[in-house]
């Protein structure tokens, strides 16, 4: 099973192609910043202003110790905080699937911010797609070691699930982005009925209509 | 606040009373014209004891004003002049430590109120010739920080590098922080709260009846008598530390176990350790704290409550701030509880202000801020660094 750990390399894919998004000196949230690697790459690369929220108090030590602004928080609570408008972009990488209201969520994110980042691992991937017909079994996107009755990922959705969503709520889908195994991302267009199959990982970048 | 959990036969009960002592330095503000309190009195002139450590660069940006809590005082580094013992923050401060004073301009005051060297219930009513006792006014935590702020411009420093503090200290940074915010680059409150709670107040309000019942306090003119409520100090002192301690804390220093004896004594010695801590902090304390300054602080912090000086809504105390934020809490702590940072972040979150702020993992309780939490001195060193390197201070 292809997982989210295990290819570095996509992770990074994901976080080149976050950088390449925004915009230089904009307002950043990184929601599930983990050690603080992308805001602090935005932060040098596009001279953000940059803030995260992180739920393990490790990834937090982690961020604040390389002089990022990260609160240990939790995206499911603490989003409602914000004032709207309060930032241009704000990043949810690979944690929508985590969230308890994942569509609440989605409206919070476009709320506080101008622009919204959403990075979701693909459960229509085909990978998974044939780990199910095969072996009859719910594949899962995270560690080896991880089950269907320990995963986070207690919402897992395709990007046609995504997108679907997206349209029911009036979000603008700007750009997406799927990323195959090896960390490449492709722009599709539509409602990228490909990607859905072959994109391991997708990116949105989304706006209020 | 504990300095440290020492072993109760270090007794300096024996040592004379003390009120004053000679501070390292003092100055004397609000000497023009008076400082207009809170509580619409007037109070001036006040001289404000403090001390420093390391040099203020030449663009004066590296001053970073060091807010100590209740009981503490400017004398971060030791020797204490009246306990000759080290000072409250040495694991803190220092050359290569998290407040280097290799980099760094570290300033600490004695607040307002206080009774080592700054004007407090203690110093002389010029009017009367007297020590003020309880004629004096009562103070407030914006009070502390108004007249920290006139040091501070006597001392030619228009912007500080950095407020921070724990506990007490941590609410006069967030004072600072609301009235100040041009003037505080960043902002560390540690252990702190935005209001005292019902359960804080409840506890000062104990020390304070234990102050006041002690037939030496005299009405609060001890002083004039030449004694101190030394009784009614230290129950206050001692019941206090329990709460700047945790269950766990003193049950893995204590436990059950007995003081110098090996069976129970059937009388009410301190037969248990934890009783014979207690004394000795309780002892120890009246030796280099006034029974006033008690009574005066510990109500400023009561009346601590930086929403309501802003209708109640407390991210509007933040709405102007463009300073660096790095809050902290620990698990433990029962008396400043996670959940006072938390409603701290939120409301700087709710005024987009640029916050930090870290849970540490620790079960040493509220005084976790003062004690070895390598954590702690991490997640500071990382948050001053970036910091720094935001206001170009070179580093040493």
């Amino acid at each position: 099973m292809k997982t989210k750990t295990d290819s570095s390399s996509s992770i990074r894919g994901d976080f080149r192609l976050i950088a390449d998004i925004v915009q230089p000196g904009s307002r950043v949230l990184d929601i599930g910043c983990s050690d603080g690697t992308l805001l602090e790459l935005l932060e040098k690369e596009k001279n953000v202003d940059g803030k995260g929220i992180e739920i393990s108090p490790e990834g937090v030590n982690a961020s604040v110790r390389r002089g990022l602004s990260v609160i240990q928080g939790d995206a499911n609570t603490d989003l409602y905080d914000y004032p709207s408008d309060a930032f241009d972009y704000v990043i949810l990488g690979q944690t929508l699937p985590a969230i308890h209201h994942p569509r609440e969520i989605l409206l919070e994110l476009l709320r506080i911010g101008t622009h919204a980042i959403v990075s979701i691992p693909n459960a229509g991937y085909w990978r998974y797609r044939l780990h199910l017909l095969i072996q009859g079994r719910i594949p899962i996107q995270e560690s080896d070691d991880t089950t269907w009755w320990s995963t986070a990922n207690i919402h897992p959705c395709t990007i046609r699930d995504f997108v679907n969503l997206c349209k029911k709520d009036g979000h603008l889908i700007l750009s997406g982005f799927q990323i195959n195994s090896r960390g490449r991302a492709v722009k599709f267009l539509g409602t990228g009925s490909l990607a859905n199959l072959f994109g391991a990982q997708a990116i949105f970048l989304l706006s209020r209509k | 606040m504990t300095q440290n959990l020492q072993p109760s036969s270090n007794d300096e009960s024996s040592e004379p009373i003390v009120v004053a002592s000679e501070p390292d330095k003092t100055i004397v503000v609000a000497d023009t014209e008076p400082l207009v309190l809170s509580s619409g009195q007037n109070l001036g002139p006040i001289t404000v004891a403090y001390r420093t450590w390391g040099k203020l660069n030449s663009n004066r940006s590296n001053a970073i004003l060091v807010c100590h809590a209740l009981t503490g005082d400017q004398h971060v580094l030791g020797p204490h002049p009246l306990t000759k013992r080290s000072g409250w923050w040495e694991l803190m401060v220092g050359p290569g430590k998290v407040l280097d004073t290799d980099r760094y301009f570290i300033i600490c005051s004695n607040v307002l109120g206080g009774c080592m060297g700054t004007t407090g219930p203690g110093s002389i009513n010029p009017v009367t010739k007297k020590p003020f006792g309880t004629e004096f006014p009562l103070i407030t935590i914006k009070d502390m920080v108004l007249t920290q702020a006139l040091l501070i411009e006597k001392l030619g420093i228009e912007e500080l590098f950095c407020v921070i503090g724990g506990s007490m200290g941590g609410m006069q940074a967030l004072q600072w922080a609301a009235d100040f915010p041009e003037k505080v680059f960043s902002v560390i409150p540690i252990a702190a709260a935005a209001r005292h709670s019902a359960q804080n107040i409840a506890f000062h309000e104990v020390g304070r009846q234990a102050i006041m019942a002690d037939p030496d306090w005299h009405g609060g003119e001890f002083l004039d008598k030449k004694v101190q409520p030394e009784r009614g100090l230290a129950v206050a002192r001692m019941a206090a530390h329990i709460t700047y301690l945790s269950e766990t804390a003193l049950h893995k220093k204590f436990g059950r176990d007995l003081q110098d004896r090996s069976d129970l004594s059937y009388a009410f010695d301190a037969d248990f350790q934890v009783e014979s801590y207690l004394r000795y902090q309780g002892e120890s304390f009246v030796n280099r704290f006034d029974a006033n300054s008690y009574l005066y602080i510990t109500r400023a912090m009561d009346y601590f409550d930086l929403a309501k000086e802003h209708g109640g809504v407390l991210s509007a105390a933040f709405q102007k701030s463009v300073s660096r934020f790095c809050l902290v809490s620990f698990t433990s702590d029962w008396l400043y509880p996670t959940a006072e940072s938390r409603e701290i972040v939120r409301a700087l979150n709710a005024a987009a202000a640029n916050v930090s702020f870290v849970e540490v993992d620790s079960d040493k309780g509220h005084d976790a801020f003062l004690l070895d939490e390598p954590d702690l001195f991490q997640i500071l060193s990382g948050f001053l660094n970036g910091a720094a390197r935001h206001q170009g201070i070179a580093a040493p």
